[in-house]
């Protein structure tokens, strides 16, 4: 050891107590701008805001801000237009999700292995994810109109509608215009997040399998599927809770309308808080979410856990 | 001659999928540049044309020259670009502390930053106009910039955390023995093996900057420092239905996005991590 002069060699073996803080501190630096930034600009507010569900706080109403305990409480329980919400916000957030993983896996798959043209194919077809949400409302909305879009019209000739109407202002499907729209600007984020994992998959591991005879399918499913799943747990649980509190669409489309029918909890609240400017009953309404999300969240990270060590 | 024709129509499979993503990914934008481009007089009568009889650019010429677009353009690309960036860099640094130390807090910190994807961040809208009031930061490009990086920073650094969890950390590993500090092997080494998670980082951060809504309607209240978004906002309520011209400024709103994204797109698969481990 004494003939390996070289200074870096030898620093590590040095037990100084001084390099033994600076190594366990090291983690800390590298996470403090991130931990600082969320504390102060999510967390405190945060709290405060838990603060307001508790409070009677009417933004336009200077006398208000008092103390009126579970009060909001109680007329959420008996709000019929919050339990309607409950019910959009899972066909909302489930059917999205699906459709947006199912569509994106598929064309992550297509996209995984070298063909002619595919830098364009997957420039188009990754386009969507860079258009501004509120102006995919928009778009949609305008498709789905029968003065100007040709939505209505196709459909109608296919026999899917009875005559070429806006779905948008019929109440028992309008909610499946901004679920359309939120497929169609969502698929990119899962291709794109679980075309990045396949892509760092060893080919070595399917070299070795297909000389070892394993067949396409088969190498999808004890490959690739193994491979996929933390990224597939991951993005779904975020997703999952990034759709449920997405209102941008349902605001641009259709406004919660008609008759309540797409509004979801997020715009419930967007509606309480900006409308009737209620911060303390929209804070209420939060807080229920927020628990449920929560319990929800809680139960992906265990699954995650358990694929992780598998 | 069996073999072939499976491959002939394995083939036609792959391609006509790909056509049909294609096809739903483009229509609606298509539509967007169609309507831009109709005059006013035909918007109704041709309203399911696929092009109209007869085109102008006149929307956009209302648009550059009567409207305050090229403001709030100039605007969104600043606090755009500017979120991108810092999110980029500070997640990054978390993103390789999460995949490479175990640390006390760990757990801690994963919760924290996922309870942080979770809370309706409607609820923030208030507390946080009352916290930058004080400050100046409201009707301020840097109070929009510093609310959407906090927003931001988690999701990305789970994001590069994955990117670095495909890296073997023997790499960091040789070049630490080689004597070289691990800030410096990070910088140095394992970041231009993340570039594809880098570009797709920024993408993802851009993207989100330049569509957000809810806090740019609240925070700024003045036109020289309304965000896109807002501007666009605006129009809608001033110039009620005019849909050309809206959807023209829509057409605007979209090339800064859609620039970046063809300029980092190729980058997003890349399998550089693939190549390093060979090599």
């Amino acid at each position: 050891m004494s003939t390996m002069p070289l200074y870096e060699e030898a620093a590590p073996r040095r037990p100084a107590p001084l390099r033994r803080l600076a190594l366990g501190l090291e983690p800390y630096l590298y996470i403090a701008p991130s931990v600082i930034l969320i504390a102060t600009i999510m967390l405190v507010p945060l709290i405060v805001g838990l603060s307001y569900a508790f409070r009677d706080m009417q933004l336009i109403n200077p006398f208000s801000g008092g103390f009126i305990g579970l009060e909001h409480f109680r007329a959420l329980w008996t709000d019929a237009a919050f339990w309607l919400s409950m019910k959009n916000t899972l066909v909302w957030t489930f059917a999205s999700v699906a459709l947006q993983f199912a569509f994106g896996l598929v064309l992550a798959l297509l996209l995984n292995s070298p063909f002619p043209g595919r830098g364009i194919v997957q420039a188009l077809v990754f386009l969507p994810w860079a258009v501004p949400t509120f102006l995919s409302g928009l778009n949609w909305a305008w498709l789905f109109n029968p003065v100007v879009g040709p939505l209505p019209h196709w459909m109608a000739a296919l026999g899917i509608l009875p005559a070429p109407e806006n779905i948008l202002s019929d109440p028992s499907v309008a909610i499946w215009g901004p679920i359309i729209a939120n497929v169609w600007w969502g698929i990119p984020f899962f291709a794109i997040t679980l075309l990045a994992a396949l892509q760092s998959i060893p080919q070595d591991i399917y070299e070795a399998a297909s000389i070892d005879g394993a067949g396409a399918w088969r190498r999808f499913t004890d490959i690739t599927l193994p491979f996929l799943a933390p990224t597939i747990a991951i993005a779904v649980l975020l997703r999952t809770v990034w759709i449920a509190n997405f209102a941008d669409l349902i605001i641009v489309m259709t406004n919660g309308g008609p008759a309540d029918q797409t509004q979801i909890v997020s715009s419930y609240i967007f509606t309480q808080a900006f409308r009737r400017l209620d911060f303390g009953y929209a804070s209420a309404i939060a807080m229920v979410l927020l628990v449920l999300l929560l319990a929800y969240s809680f139960v992906i990270i265990l699954l995650r856990q358990s694929l992780l060590r598998r | 001659m069996t073999s072939s024709a499976r491959s002939t129509s394995h083939w036609l499979l792959h391609y006509g999928l790909l056509a049909f993503y294609v096809a739903f990914a483009l229509f609606p934008l298509y539509w967007l540049l169609k309507v831009s481009v109709t005059p006013n007089d035909l918007l109704y009568s041709e309203g399911i044309r696929l092009w109209p009889s007869r085109s102008s650019l006149a929307h956009y010429t209302f648009v550059l020259a009567h409207s305050d677009f090229p403001l709030f353009f100039k605007n969104s690309v600043i606090v755009s670009g500017s979120t991108a960036v810092l999110v980029t860099l500070i997640a990054a640094l978390s993103g390789y502390a999460m995949s490479r130390f175990d640390f006390r807090g760990k757990m801690w910190l994963v919760g924290l930053m996922l309870i942080t994807q979770m809370f309706p961040l409607v609820m923030l809208v208030a507390p946080i106009f009352k916290l930058f009031s004080p400050l100046g930061l409201t009707n301020s490009l840097t109070g929009l910039v510093i609310v959407y990086t906090a927003f931001n920073v988690p999701f990305a650094t789970f994001l590069m955390q994955s990117f670095f969890d495909g890296i073997p950390k023997d790499l960091e590993e040789a070049a630490m023995i080689d004597g070289a500090s691990r800030f410096r092997a990070f910088r140095q080494i394992i970041l231009p093996l993340t570039l594809p998670g880098v570009a797709a980082t920024l993408g993802f951060v851009f993207t989100a900057a330049w569509s957000e809504l809810l806090f740019a309607l609240m925070l700024v209240s003045k036109a020289d420092a309304s965000t896109f978004p807002v501007g666009l906002l605006g129009f809608v309520s001033k110039f009620s239905v005019d849909f050309g011209q809206m959807m023209a400024a829509g057409v605007l709103a979209l090339i800064p996005a859609c620039l970046f994204f063809l300029l980092i797109q190729r980058y997003l698969v890349q399998g550089l991590t693939a190549g390093a481990v060979k090599g």
